[in-house]
């Protein structure tokens, strides 16, 4: 799982038992994703811990204001991945 | 059937989960019903062995109506299973063993025994399995003729009719709930602002080597300081019912949830006040996660003590509560915002938070909410994550 379109995938699937209605597709990629989705500091933390588990990168709270937009989220777990790979 | 709040008057009965002579345990899952809440697990009160299932599948059951017979400690389950329900329900000196309070006269007991034999013509029978239509649950509602093809086609019609109305149903029971507090509680509001930056740091502090899934939500701290500070303001914690306020001794806090797609639910956590910051962040993970799922259980809804509206870091910055009665205070936390503040007689930037209280003017005044405001606050100043 390291291309963004696979993270990206995971994010959507991370996100399908948090916000079922949540169509990524439609989200502003550089936009809040919490604000858009609607998505409250405990769904926020639910979607966190769907990516630890499918991805294997925990998300320090100090880095949450770089992980507020999915492209900024995509590209952090991106990061992350590689420098641990 | 119990009660889930002032909001409930009836609930339809889904299934049961047990079988007569089954023993079982207070808090055990023994049926599921459905209210404009979603599905929620019936658990037991008492410990007890099964001995009689009232309820069928498909009924409309008003609060306070027989479920079952429960056979307490020392009874026959056999023998009370036998014996004519009315008279079970009206002896409660010798023998307690209604899972729930009701009227002696109730007359679900009848319907359900009529439910037991449905007459129904066998074409009527053919269509109700082909529509998905419960064939008990129909017969119970006409016990005094044979059930035609023609009563099946409307009851279809009339499900799929009521089917999409959930959120319908649960505006409907918000509105009931609320005028009722409207009506009935003369409201005052007291508020305040509160500096949270040092709880906010500690807890970031707290959170810095805690892997994503022990992490606590700022919420968490929020709801341990309002439990706190309840319990050092007795009358603004409890339940005013029959003209009578009752302090409790716990505090069980009501957490307004809203649900994607509207509407709101209000589980508890229980006994908040004595929990540390963990085990009350992992209790607020589990009520959430049943109540944005739908699957509450009887206990999440039954008896708080005080509810809490908090809007999150995505809500408005100020929220003046209506309380759900029969509870005489709800707690209202606005959004965390950078606002200028006077720390040690110097203005700086800092992360403040708006807090409310509503409160009943039949049991406290705006001097208690003040107080518990000032104890809140008191309790903000710093975090003691306790253990």
């Amino acid at each position: 799982m390291n291309t963004p379109e696979a993270l990206r995938q995971a994010v959507a699937h991370a996100l399908r038992g948090i916000a079922p209605e949540a169509d990524l597709d439609h989200v502003n990629p550089t936009a809040s994703l919490r604000e858009q989705l609607d998505l409250d500091s405990f769904d926020f933390l639910k979607l966190l811990i769907a990516l630890q588990e499918s991805v294997g990168v925990d998300i320090p709270e100090a880095d949450y204001g770089d992980v507020d937009s999915l492209e900024r989220l995509v590209s952090y777990l991106l990061r992350r991945q590689t420098r641990t790979a | 059937m119990p009660s889930f709040g002032a909001d409930m008057d009836a609930a339809r009965f889904v299934q049961w989960q047990v079988k007569p002579g089954q023993a079982l345990k207070r808090g055990d899952v023994v049926a599921v019903v459905e209210t404009q809440k979603g599905a929620i697990d019936v658990e037991l009160w008492h410990d007890g062995t099964m001995a009689r299932l009232l309820a069928q599948p498909g009924q409309e059951i008003p609060v306070g109506d027989v479920l079952a017979v429960l056979a307490g400690e020392g009874e026959d389950w056999q023998q009370l299973a036998a014996a004519p329900v009315a008279a079970t329900v009206a002896a409660p000196p010798a023998a307690p063993p209604t899972q729930a309070q009701a009227p002696p006269a109730s007359t679900a007991p009848t319907a359900s025994v009529a439910a037991q034999h449905a007459r129904m013509s066998p074409a009527a029978r053919q269509r109700a399995q082909a529509l998905g239509v419960d064939i008990e649950a129909l017969a119970a509602q006409m016990p005094e003729r044979v059930v035609a093809l023609a009563d099946v086609e409307r009851a279809a019609t009339t499900a799929a009719a009521a089917a999409p109305s959930r959120s319908t149903a649960m505006r409907a029971a918000i509105g009931a709930a609320m005028t009722r507090s409207w009506r009935e509680i003369p409201h005052y509001h007291v508020g305040c602002e509160i500096v949270v930056e040092e709880p906010l740091r500690a807890l970031e502090a707290f959170n810095r080597d805690r892997p994503v899934n022990e992490r606590v939500l700022f919420a968490a701290v929020l709801l341990r300081a309002v439990a706190q500070a309840a319990s050092d303001t007795p009358t603004l914690n409890g339940r005013f019912e029959n003209g009578v306020f009752q302090p409790a001794d716990a505090v069980h806090l009501g957490v307004v949830t809203s649900l994607r797609g509207g509407g709101l639910v209000v589980p508890t956590v229980h006994d908040a006040h004595r929990l540390s910051l963990s085990e009350l962040m992992s209790q607020l993970r589990a009520v959430l996660e049943r109540a944005r799922n739908a699957q509450l259980r009887s206990s999440d809804l039954a008896d708080s003590t005080l509810s809490v509206s908090h809007l999150g870091d995505l809500g408005a910055e100020t929220v003046q509560g209506v309380i759900y009665p029969p509870q005489v205070a709800l707690v209202g936390l606005g959004r965390v915002v950078l606002r200028p503040a006077v720390v040690n007689g110097q203005v700086v930037a800092a992360r403040t938070l708006h807090a409310s209280l509503a409160g009943d003017h039949r049991v406290s005044d705006g001097l208690v909410g003040s107080r518990f405001l000032a104890a809140l606050t008191a309790r903000l100043k710093t975090l003691e994550p306790g253990s």
